[in-house]
């Protein structure tokens, strides 16, 4: 009988082949797997050298010291020789505050700076969980702040603007005991309304002309580049997220007049290019208001742009209710819950989360869309700002510089909230697949 | 019908807005501010420069009817408007003037119920080829792929003067001037066609000027003027007089350094009565009697205007030719002063 052969002890452990693994592997299995794959990695590659060597040399020669392009020219000339191509970033040297600033006073480049730091201060509660939550109370003055900051003037007439929020928030408190919660907000509503109508003028004119306390005021035509888009942008985005989300559960509600009303806004809204309200805030709007009416062109874009975005937001948001399983609705009624509590506590949260993608390039594709403020004649950062640069005979001719220098602050922006958006997921993911 | 409903109710209030600024020489003193509609970056014609302050042979003519007005050249708003929303702004009472190189054309005078008050500067639509294609003439391009700038009237003209003369050519399109330069010296198009002005203009700051040349050719009219709303005849004719004020400068030789000079020792009645010196001109049409004179020491007479954005010793480099007096070959004529 023979003896059967049983291992007592373990082998050791052996490097893969090198077919197998590293990057010969790695190589093999991704790049040249079969004969296709191989053609398509050996052109890639040919696109990728045609493409560095035909730019490098354009970015390795750039020009940082020059006055015109044609100093620039000639500098590239005199170093890499004739014919030698070379970016011109002397451009960005001397034109750069307008990239970001459009004509704002330089003196005053401190306060859209401060406005630009203090806006992350605000936003800290709002996106981070772990930040105390007494610094909400910031980002509720925030507003009233940035608008003194960025538009200058007395400081009353932001602080007396706030107040009528104050006089809503305390007509809520006080009265929601008599009249119910929809007949407070009603009442505090019409309060708040009252007071900016016919109080606030006054009132701040008194405080100013005796308590004479504020920055130079800037008007908004000085307003152009980041500086424009930005604050239309933040604004916009600020504002279209509680409107989109009242939309979206207008359109939901039983109510035929509110659904009615929702449906036909996002639908109106959804239905027109933005570039069309922009030409109705810039053109349309002057002929219908009286005569020498100064309804700011910024208030009026950035009106228009935050309804467009809110109606693409309530969509998103509908999207996320309507992911829901109707138990979560049913749920909350049997807990007894009633509709406000209801969405506050359990359909929203959960709507929201759902959405968090679809919200977050809605943002982003906003803030894109800010450039179109060009084609009514502000100063945005990539068409306005890059025309006057053009139109100076010094820099007559210059052509990717400007875009790129945009492009890339754009890209590192929007990237940003999308980096975010994704952090944001990741915290809230609660399933387990 | 809804559509001729609509356009009465726009119509409507266009009237009501003009019958409410039939005063707009009030409005600008009132405001203490002349608004001026600019071009939203134009070379040579208007732009701000690194610090922000517009500059350009428009933008002068908008800092005189300021000084004309309020008595100082400084004391303009500029509004920069697009292609299309300039007219619009000028109709709603958003500008109180337009300086923008824009082209006087029937319809524009008439539909739009605006007044262009005078020429400031006679364009027209030229080519631009490189030496090396070897032609002399328009004529000579039968079958040339054309640079053309998209959605305006030189886009018209091409194709009437290629119709006209019986010869082929293929448009390439695009957006604004910096992308046909560009697409131009990339060789996409053997020829770029756009006002002479801008053409000059470009070729200035191309890397080899020298081997590229604008043909004789001019193919179109494109007289560039200020515009202002119908229906307000005293403030047209302020800007009309300011901008003739300028050209009788330099006609009789007043410039910016010798104009307190000239007030004060000129023997030629018209000078005397156009400086302010003798005569009531000025409050005849609601400006001080000094008005004029203002006008030409806050920028000077027509021609050094001229010379200082645009003329021969810029880099845009334009010779006067159809800019030049009367007195001189030219077109530009001012009415009598009197």
């Amino acid at each position: 009988m023979a003896e059967s052969f049983v291992r007592k002890e373990m082998l050791e452990a052996q490097a893969p082949p090198a077919s197998q693994a590293g990057a010969i592997a790695w190589v093999r299995e991704n790049l040249f797997s079969g004969p296709l794959n191989t053609i398509l990695t050996l052109l890639g590659i040919v696109v990728i050298y045609w493409l560095i060597s035909t730019s490098l040399p354009w970015w390795l020669n750039g020009v940082w010291n020059a006055s015109s392009l044609s100093e620039c020219r000639s500098i590239v000339a005199a170093s890499a020789g004739e014919g030698a191509t070379g970016a011109c970033w002397a451009m960005l040297r001397e034109r750069w505050h307008q990239f970001i600033f459009g004509f704002y006073p330089p003196e005053s480049y401190w306060r859209p700076i401060l406005a630009f730091v203090l806006l992350f201060v605000a936003l800290a509660p709002v996106l981070f969980t772990s930040v105390p939550r007494k610094a909400l109370w910031f980002t509720a003055i925030y507003p009233a702040l940035c608008f003194w900051l960025l538009w200058g003037g007395p400081i009353w007439t932001p602080i007396v603007a706030m107040m009528g929020f104050v006089i809503l928030g305390l007509a809520v408190v006080y009265l929601s005991s008599y009249l119910g919660a929809p007949g407070s907000a009603a009442a505090g509503v019409v309060a708040a309304v009252l007071w900016w109508l016919f109080l606030q003028g006054p009132v701040a004119g008194f405080l100013a002309s005796n308590l004479p306390f504020g920055l130079a005021s800037v008007n908004s035509d000085r307003f152009g580049g980041f500086l424009l888009a930005i604050t239309i942008g933040v604004t916009a985005i600020g504002c279209s997220l509680p409107i989109g989300i009242i939309l979206a559960l207008g359109r939901q509600s039983n109510m035929v007049i509110v659904k009615a009303l929702s449906v036909a806004f996002i639908e109106f809204i959804r239905g027109v290019p933005l570039i069309t309200l922009l030409f109705t805030a810039s053109l349309l709007l002057q002929y219908f208001l009286p005569p020498n009416t100064n309804f700011d062109i910024i208030l009026r874009v950035i009106i228009l742009v935050t309804f467009f975005a809110a109606a693409y937001l309530a969509e998103v948001i509908r999207g996320g209710l309507a992911a829901l399983p109707r138990g979560q609705y049913e749920a909350a009624d049997a807990l007894g819950l009633d509709y406000w509590q209801a969405q506050r506590l359990i359909i929203l949260p959960q709507a929201l989360k759902i959405s968090i993608p679809g919200i977050v390039s809605s943002f982003i594709g906003l803030f894109k869309d800010t450039t179109l403020v060009a084609f009514v004649g502000l100063m945005d950062p990539l068409k306005g700002v890059t025309q006057i640069v053009r139109a100076d005979m010094n820099w007559k001719g210059i052509y990717w510089e400007p875009y790129i220098f945009v492009g890339a602050i754009f890209f590192i922006i929007c990237f940003g909230m999308s980096r975010y958006s994704m952090y944001l997921e990741r915290k809230l993911k609660t399933d387990h697949r | 019908m809804k559509k001729s409903v609509f356009l009465g109710t726009v119509a409507g209030a266009t009237m009501l807005a003009g019958a409410a600024m039939a005063g707009t020489l009030d409005d600008v003193k009132a405001r203490g501010e002349l608004i001026c509609g600019s071009n939203t970056g134009l070379t040579g014609f208007g732009t701000p420069d690194a610090s922000g302050n517009w500059v350009g042979f428009d933008v002068d003519l908008c800092r005189a009817i300021a000084a004309a007005v309020l008595g100082d050249g400084s004391k303009v708003k500029f509004v920069p408007t697009t292609g299309e929303t300039r007219f619009t702004a000028l109709q709603s009472g958003e500008v109180d003037v337009l300086v923008r190189n824009s082209t006087w054309t029937f319809s524009r005078d008439t539909e739009l119920a605006l007044d262009f008050v005078a020429v400031n500067y006679y364009d027209g639509q030229g080519f631009m080829v490189k030496k090396d294609l070897g032609v002399s003439s328009a004529k000579e391009l039968d079958g040339a792929t054309v640079c053309i700038q998209t959605g305006t009237t030189t886009e018209l003209n091409l194709a009437d003067f290629f119709k006209q003369n019986n010869i082929s050519y293929t448009p390439v399109t695009v957006a604004d001037d910096s992308e046909a330069q560009r697409q131009y010296l990339a060789g996409a198009c053997d020829a770029y066609t756009t006002d002479a002005s801008g053409l000059a203009a470009s070729r200035a700051t191309m890397p080899d000027a020298d081997n590229h040349i604008i043909l004789p050719e001019i193919i179109s009219k494109e007289p560039l003027g200020p515009v202002v709303r119908h229906g307000d005849s005293n403030w047209g004719d302020v800007v009309r007089w300011t901008y003739y004020a300028l050209l009788i400068a330099e006609e009789k030789g007043i410039t910016k350094a010798n104009v307190e000079e000239m007030a004060g020792s000129s023997t030629d009645e018209e000078v005397k009565r156009l400086l302010g010196v003798s005569g009531d001109m000025g409050p005849k049409i609601g400006l001080d009697n000094a008005a004029f004179k203002n006008a030409i020491a806050a920028v000077g007479n027509y021609g050094e205007i001229f010379a200082a954005n645009i003329g021969e010793g810029t880099t845009i480099n334009l010779a006067r030719g159809l800019n030049a007096l009367w007195t001189q070959g030219g077109l530009q004529y001012a009415p009598p002063f009197r």
